[in-house]
């Protein structure tokens, strides 16, 4: 027992850190939190709703909550309970993949415009130039436009709007990472571009991404909650946040929890990613600066 | 490609200019001259110390040398064991430049920036072995186990990251990490400069050592005088991009015959409360290497400067076999070195 202790204290990797470090960030904790449980509802989605989802009993239409109905039906009579929980998949899918899409391209291509530097880095930059041009909801809310109505389509607007910020913060950073003399001892006993890439200035990069990638998930969801608000993205009957919002803009007065609900979700989601995205910062940033020493 | 026997690596008119570019164009202004038509060599095994001021082009004369950074002009030969030749390194293509890298290496003046923080010291010290196919898996972790001890340190500080180590270790691991190919030529880029003086000797001790147990040729640069002197078989002194002076240690420490050299050398305290200091105080800055002054690059601030200086640069010729400089009256001023313990 006392061996294995001695190990783990020897074997601090960085990231039992950065755990340390987040458990003093109170704010960051409940927001983790939530979004483990988050996880949970969306895994158990199909044991825990009470009822399905997109099951229609247009008797009981808009029924407040109710001991049936926790949470009350919507104008069709669906259970609101059932399709928030099954609704925190989606909204976890879209930001899981959209952010996945996004800061993979962003690095990427970051990384080769600063590493490279030159023609290449004129090139992507002005083209992210470009995109952040425009304000990036418009231009999703474009893309989708063309695309068509559907979920899938609102994710790739999402991700081609995205991916921007992160190769600017990633480019700014191998700019500086790239001078250290690492680099150069690395280029000295012969190692290849790419590995300098990826195994040398990737893994000092990374800090800002991470938060940026936890901001960016709570962006996402709330971006996607308005598209399918404005009918472009998820289409019924799946049971997406924005667009129970949607469905309920019409009955704000005589049902309010039709609006309340989904809006409550979306703002606790949004919020939990906003807390442990801040932690998150406030965690990795004294180190980013000594990270590269 | 000619090369005296016994010299692993020979330099015959090293440059590197780096442009100057202004304006919405980038339209090239100017040149800095760094490394200014360098000549030396090395004879194997022995090491050759490089003392300047601070941006002379010491650093950039060594990572030229390794083609860190491309030369300008010149020939870099260097008596290769792997392909059996002698081999220009300002030539070659870029599979032979991976081949001759496992013969040729550097260590970094900063032990903070030259040890990336996200790997653990068996995977730094390692990467040469995995980058040249030389080892990999137990193998690999048993040459840096054996590294690690030759340098001083334990084998079980392999799982460690580098901030976990002090100023003096670091520079340990990044000379194991040198060493893990069995280069011939290392290249030491004023490996003690940032360390504390008492660590400082420690590591001087550990090169010194190594470079007998491993028949290593140095090319030592630095800007401390006195440890180059402990160090160095023979010493270079370079000033704005051109070497001046270069001798046997003990021949340029006593017998200084460029004026820069005496000036430099007066500048080296004594530990003895009797002796009266005469330094000589050089008037002036050095010059700007974008436009450096016409004739003798240091007649500007030359107490024995005469008007040829302005006029004429000087070469870099031999007197007396072993001992060569670039002035036009080396053989006939009498300067005052320093004593040798």
């Amino acid at each position: 027992m006392h061996d294995l202790v001695t190990k783990i204290i020897e074997s601090r990797l960085p990231s039992t850190e950065v755990f340390r470090g987040l458990r003093k960030h109170r704010l960051a904790l409940i927001g983790a939190g939530i979004i483990l449980v988050l996880i949970f509802i969306a895994i158990l989605a199909p044991f825990i709703a009470p009822h399905d989802p997109i099951e229609q009993n247009l008797e009981h239409r808009l029924l407040p909550p109710n001991a049936e109905y926790p949470l009350g039906t919507d104008n069709l009579g669906r259970c609101i309970l059932s399709r928030l929980i099954h609704g925190t998949s989606v909204s976890l899918q879209i930001g899981v993949i959209v952010v996945g899409i996004a800061a993979t391209t962003g690095v990427t291509l970051g990384l080769i415009a600063g590493y490279r530097g030159g023609l290449v880095d004129e090139l992507i930059m002005r083209i992210v130039d470009v995109l952040l041009a425009f304000p990036g909801i418009i231009l999703a809310l474009a893309i989708a436009g063309i695309l068509g109505p559907s979920l899938y389509n609102v994710m790739l607007a999402l991700a081609v709007v995205g991916w921007t910020s992160y190769a600017r913060v990633v480019r700014g950073s191998v700019l500086s990472v790239k001078e250290k003399e690492f680099v150069e001892a690395a280029r000295a006993l012969g190692a290849g571009e790419a590995r300098i890439m990826f195994r040398h200035i990737l893994p000092n990069v990374t800090a800002p991404v991470i938060v940026m990638a936890t901001l960016g998930m709570a962006h996402v969801i709330l971006a996607a909650a308005a598209l399918s608000f404005l009918g472009l993205g998820a289409q019924p009957p799946t049971p997406e946040w924005g667009s129970m919002l949607n469905d309920g803009r019409a009955f704000m007065r005589t049902a309010p929890h039709l609006t309340i609900f989904p809006g409550l979700a979306i703002m606790v989601t949004v919020l939990a990613f906003n807390f442990l995205g801040d932690g998150l910062r406030d965690v990795l940033d004294p180190r980013l600066k000594g990270a590269a020493r | 490609m000619t090369i005296q026997d016994g010299v692993l690596l020979s330099v015959k008119g090293l440059k590197k200019y780096f442009p100057v570019r202004r304006g919405v164009f980038r339209r090239i202004v100017g040149w800095v001259k760094a490394v200014d038509d360098v000549d030396l060599f090395i004879p194997e095994g022995e090491t050759l110390g490089l003392v300047g001021e601070s941006g002379c082009g010491k650093s950039t004369c060594g990572r030229t040398i390794l083609r860190l950074i491309e030369p300008t002009a010149g020939e870099i030969l260097f008596r290769s064991q792997r392909l059996g030749q002698v081999v220009d390194i300002a030539k070659v293509g870029k599979n032979e430049l991976k081949l001759l890298r496992r013969e040729m290496q550097i260590i970094f003046q900063d032990p903070y920036s030259s040890l990336n923080p996200r790997m653990t010291v068996g995977d730094i010290i390692g990467e040469p072995l995995i980058v040249h196919q030389v080892a990999r898996g137990k193998e690999k972790e048993n040459r840096v186990k054996e590294l690690l001890e030759a340098v001083g340190l334990k084998p079980e500080h392999m799982q460690r990251y580098p901030h976990e180590f002090s100023g003096g270790q670091r520079q340990r691991i990044g000379i194991a990490r040198a060493l893990a190919l069995d280069p011939q030529l290392i290249i030491c880029d004023e490996p003690v400069s940032a360390l504390d003086v008492s660590i400082q000797a420690q590591v001087l001790n550990l090169l010194e050592g190594l470079q007998e147990e491993f028949h290593l040729t140095y090319l030592f640069i630095a800007h401390d005088l006195s440890v180059v002197k402990h160090i160095s078989d023979r010493v270079a002194v370079m000033y704005l991009g051109k070497i001046v002076e270069l001798a046997e240690t003990e021949e340029l420490f006593t017998h200084p015959i460029h004026p820069y050299t005496e000036a430099l050398l007066s500048a080296v305290p004594v530990p003895d409360p009797d002796y009266k200091s005469e330094r000589i105080i050089l008037q002036g800055d050095v010059p700007s290497p974008v436009n450096p002054p016409s004739g003798c690059y240091f007649h500007p601030r030359c107490p024995y400067a005469k008007p040829v200086c302005s006029e004429e640069p000087p070469t870099f010729q031999d007197y007396d076999g072993k001992h060569f400089a670039a002035c036009h009256f080396a053989g006939e001023l009498s300067l005052r070195g320093v004593k040798m313990k």
